[in-house]
């Protein structure tokens, strides 16, 4: 009697709580997402409905919609009245800056991605096979340095740019990107944990380093490989204080993520499908791999032993 | 004889290998170290050398002259000042709302990955990216003031007076809280399933189960979420200058504006200056944190 009644109550206790959980859950899940779903639903707005909802906002100088309609109050909507391409037809076709812009981005992120995991699995290789005192002094200046923010990354950076003359040049913020720490960090603690036994078998199997290195570390790295390309990718597709700095006087080399601030009043009808079209990638590559993505972020937290 | 055999590979074995890793791995690190050396570290102490001398053409050495006057510099105290009322606003919320999220997260919940699918997305989006429906949202004509204006009151200037703030640590918890909820979930699942049970049978609370076992487990990584968050604060130039340019209100001048704009003047020693100081005070916290953390975590053996 008295057990059931206990039991009971721990039920009531537990559907409570579920429901607490599921509320706050679910009024935190929708704030998060609102602004990504917002800026994709928008995309797809006609430019007179854009004009109409934000003009107030977006048009201070008044002069660039004068002939279109505004509507006194902004009115921020989920789903356009009126489905249309007109957007991304007029990013795609009739404007071409962004386009060129987008591909800045790749032009720059690419390159890093695959560049700084190459150098870093040799550098990853080496810190994980030998620990010496020399080894060990360069691990921990990385560390260092991975955890310094731009603000003093950037000033060492923008001399050696400077004196090999590559300012204002894409080299200006690809070559610093591929010797960011960031992945040396991460796959040496991957290779960290391969067992030494496997080492031996293969040096009794008379490989060399090379043939160790490339037959049995790259291959059990797989996965952290994977992982790090996806989060230096999301990472440099985000970057905007190093082209401010590296390309101060070339705007033209300036990827989107710094560019898509720059929209001025006249274009806001097509702004949202450009950000849309920014944010696809990254999302996609996620929502593909979350897994991994989660993997490499929990991995990243091995700083301290 | 083949004891001595034995024991003879057994002296010698550890030595050589050991020479021979130490010698035939060097060259795989050649490229990173050298690139390292050469975009980092070399250039580092290049500029602490600039921040003792008056300009890069004279050389003089000034001792501390450059540091002096940059603590004198309005500019540079205000854009220290903000970015540290900044972190010390945005640091906390950014350790404990993950950490409650996670917790949330570790129940049995219907729809479970779909909500934290939801909460880690921002981390992916580039912040440029929702830019403009912030604006819409808080711009002086936006959302919220028509919605104040419709309860009857006052608007508010979002990006034009302390409030500001406010809407920039919204931003930033925005991009942040998934991350760190990914490092509080694997620190939870990292928990021993036996101690979790034995405290279930025990029948203690979900609170006191969470301040008596759960906090002790995951002290380290909240210790490292709190370090990962404060280097994170010291970024978030980047959503200020998205949101509100190169020149914003006072109380979001940044550091990395100041060095932006001195970076427009080519002022090198203030510059170099500036990053040591800068640097000093990111070493100290991340150092008085380790302390803090030994002090703590020294009950529990990880």
């Amino acid at each position: 009697m008295n057990k059931d009644k206990t039991r009971g109550k721990a039920k009531i206790k537990k559907i409570i709580s579920i429901v607490i959980a599921l509320i706050i859950l679910g009024f935190t899940a929708a704030m998060f997402i609102m602004p990504i779903v917002l800026t994709v639903t928008n995309s797809f707005m006609t430019k007179s409905e854009i004009t109409a909802n934000y003009g107030k906002i977006f048009s201070e100088e008044g002069s660039s919609a004068v002939s279109s309609y505004i509507a006194d109050k902004v009115n921020l909507k989920i789903i356009p009245d009126k489905v249309s391409f007109g957007q991304y037809i007029t990013v795609l076709i009739k404007s071409p800056q962004y386009l060129l812009k987008f591909w800045n981005s790749v032009i720059y992120v690419i390159p890093i991605v695959i560049f700084q995991i190459i150098v870093a699995l040799g550098a990853s290789y080496s810190f994980a096979r030998y620990k010496g005192k020399f080894r060990n002094t360069m691990f921990f200046i990385y560390i260092a340095l991975m955890l310094m923010p731009y603000q003093v990354t950037l000033v060492p950076n923008y001399l050696v740019a400077d004196w090999m003359d590559i300012l204002n040049t894409r080299w200006s913020v690809i070559l610093p990107g591929i010797f960011s720490p960031f992945a040396v960090f991460i796959l040496t603690k991957t290779m960290q944990r391969i067992p030494s036994s496997i080492v031996e078998a293969a040096k009794i199997d008379g490989a060399n380093e090379w043939k160790i290195f490339r037959k049995v570390f790259v291959p059990m790295s797989k996965n952290a490989i994977y992982s790090v390309a996806i989060l230096l990718f999301m990472d440099y597709w985000n970057m905007v204080e190093q082209p401010l700095i590296m390309l101060q006087n070339n705007e033209d080399m300036h990827p989107l993520s710094v560019y898509l601030s720059k929209i001025n009043a006249g274009e806001i009808g097509l702004a949202f499908a450009v950000a849309a079209i920014y944010m696809v990638l990254p999302l996609l590559l996620f929502l593909y791999s979350e897994d991994r993505v989660l993997e490499g972020i929990a991995s990243s937290s091995a700083i301290k032993g | 004889m083949i004891k001595k055999v034995k024991s003879e590979l057994k002296r010698r074995k550890p030595v050589s290998f050991e020479n021979r890793d130490k010698t035939s791995t060097m060259p795989f690190m050649i490229p990173s170290i050298a690139g390292f050396m050469l975009f980092f570290l070399i250039p580092f102490f290049i500029v602490l050398y600039y921040s003792f001398i008056d300009n890069p053409i004279n050389q003089e050495f000034v001792a501390f002259d450059n540091y002096i006057s940059l603590l004198r510099n309005h500019a540079f105290m205000l854009s220290l000042k903000n970015t540290l009322i900044f972190s010390v606003i945005a640091v906390p919320l950014a350790v404990i709302i993950p950490l409650i999220l996670a917790l949330f997260l570790e129940n049995n919940i219907p729809g479970k990955s779909i909500f934290r699918t939801a909460l880690i997305s921002p981390l992916v989006v580039p912040v440029a990216s929702v830019i403009l429906i912030w604006q819409v949202v808080f711009h002086y004509n936006g959302v919220i003031n028509v919605f104040l204006d419709s309860v009857g009151i006052e608007a508010v200037d979002w990006f034009k007076s302390d409030f500001s703030r406010l809407v920039v640590v919204m931003l930033f918890l925005w991009k942040n809280t998934g991350y760190n909820m990914v490092l509080f979930m694997a620190a939870l699942a990292n928990i021993p399933l036996d101690v979790k049970e034995a405290a279930l049978i025990d029948g203690v609370g979900p609170i006191r189960r969470f301040f008596r076992i759960k906090l002790n487990f995951m002290s380290s990584s909240i210790f490292f979420v709190t370090i990962l968050s404060l280097i994170n604060s010291f970024k978030v130039f980047r959503e200020v200058y998205l949101l509100t340019g190169d020149y914003p209100y006072e109380g979001l001048y940044m550091l990395q504006h100041y060095i932006n704009n001195t970076f427009r003047s080519l002022d090198y020693q203030k510059l170099s200056a500036a990053a040591v100081i800068i640097c000093i005070i990111i070493t100290a916290i991340i150092a008085l944190l380790f302390v803090i953390d030994n002090k703590l975590g020294s009950s529990v053996d990880e």
